[in-house]
């Protein structure tokens, strides 16, 4: 019998971590930033879903750190830490920043570069290089990482599965 | 959800009835374009997480074809109108009689998207002028605007607002349906209301439930 993989789904706004044989996903990244940090050698990952470029756009009293990137990427290097993992080893994939709608108000039609923006500024701020990128565009995305592989596999609508 | 307007459950009442009426609206402009009967399902109005909203849409993978458009003037909010693969074609198929019309295509013929686009602003139009007689409140909708693709890439566009203030927000949600032969949908589509948080007062003022 073939084994299956178990994944681990990631909801908007929200982090996991996960470790070899299990993989990682999180669907629908429209204007949203998927970002992957792991750790080769010891086989684990993190993956955040984040919303907006930056802490200070929130106005609630609550905050959720995985909504934005400013905030979100260090609490993910932070539970990838507490799993035994050196932030030295760390590297990143990321995927998503669409902009699927061409209108809205000034704050909304550019979020998803901005996000993007965002996240690289995050990243290397962190001194977390970036190894591969599937980001803009005007089509959503789904993305799963395996850190058996260190591959990303991202399935647009219209193009298809491809690996980073 | 805010901090200056505790939602109690007589303003999801009303909420509810700005649904209704809204909708209501729309699916008489539907029967008539269709010449079929059309069913509306009485709206749910929940405060859910981001997740559960694109649960109610049929799940952050699934692929439809969503019109969205930004409400402006007195109040503010985005409006969907979200249709599954199947219901669109069934839908565009009978609106410019051509049976091969398939929104899963690589290359889609302009007039299966004209066609929808204009679905999506005859639909909303019907929508939001109830909604502004029956409030007084000037509403300016702005174009609707076609994409195809993951439920979850295009609701989550219209939550980019909300989600300065909440993780949670206020679906005003309606079910229309025509009902086919034997008992089959042909048709399964949903409205969704989500009017910014800051145009939860203006509206209650209007109708006087604040």
């Amino acid at each position: 019998m073939a084994l299956l993989k178990e994944v681990v789904r990631v909801g908007i706004a929200d982090m996991n971590v996960v470790k070899e044989p299990m993989t990682i996903r999180t669907s629908g990244l429209g204007s949203c930033v998927g970002v992957v940090l792991y750790d080769e050698m010891k086989k684990i990952a993190g993956l955040l879903h984040i919303m907006l470029p930056d802490s200070n756009l929130g106005k609630s009293t609550q905050l959720n750190v995985a909504k934005f990137a400013d905030t979100g990427i260090y609490a993910l290097m932070e539970m990838l830490k507490a799993q035994g993992v050196r932030p030295m080893s760390l590297k990143a994939k990321i995927a998503g920043g669409a902009q699927m709608f061409q209108f809205g108000s000034s704050d909304t039609i550019r979020i998803g570069p901005r996000n993007v923006e965002a996240v690289k500024k995050e990243l290397k701020r962190l001194s977390i290089p970036i190894i591969a990128e599937d980001t803009g565009g005007s089509s959503g995305r789904t993305i799963e990482f395996d850190p058996a592989t260190a591959i990303l596999h991202v399935r647009t609508v219209n193009q298809g599965t491809k690996e980073l | 959800m805010t901090s200056e307007s505790p939602i109690t459950d007589m303003h999801l009442d009303v909420l509810k009835e700005i649904g209704n009426i809204g909708a209501a609206h729309a699916a008489t402009s539907l029967s008539q374009l269709l010449d079929r009967k059309i069913d509306m399902h009485v709206p749910n109005v929940k405060l859910v997480s981001f997740d559960e909203m694109f649960d109610l849409a049929g799940g952050a993978d699934a692929i439809v074809a969503g019109i969205f458009l930004r409400i402006e003037g007195d109040l503010s909010g985005s409006m969907f109108f979200v249709l599954s693969l199947d219901s669109a074609n069934h839908f565009i198929r009978r609106l410019i009689g051509d049976e091969t019309f398939d929104f899963g295509a690589s290359s889609l013929p302009d007039i299966g998207i004209s066609a929808m686009q204009e679905l999506g602003n005859i639909l909303s139009g019907s929508y939001l002028s109830a909604l502004s007689d029956f409030t007084g409140l000037k509403i300016y909708p702005t174009v609707p605007s076609l994409s195809v693709d993951m439920v979850g890439a295009i609701v989550s566009f219209g939550l980019i607002e909300v989600s300065h203030y909440s993780d949670e927000v206020i679906v005003i949600d309606t079910q229309i349906r025509e009902e086919g032969e034997n008992g089959s949908t042909s048709i399964d589509g949903h409205f969704f209301l989500l009017p910014d948080p800051s145009s939860y007062i203006t509206i209650f003022k209007s109708l006087g439930v604040m």
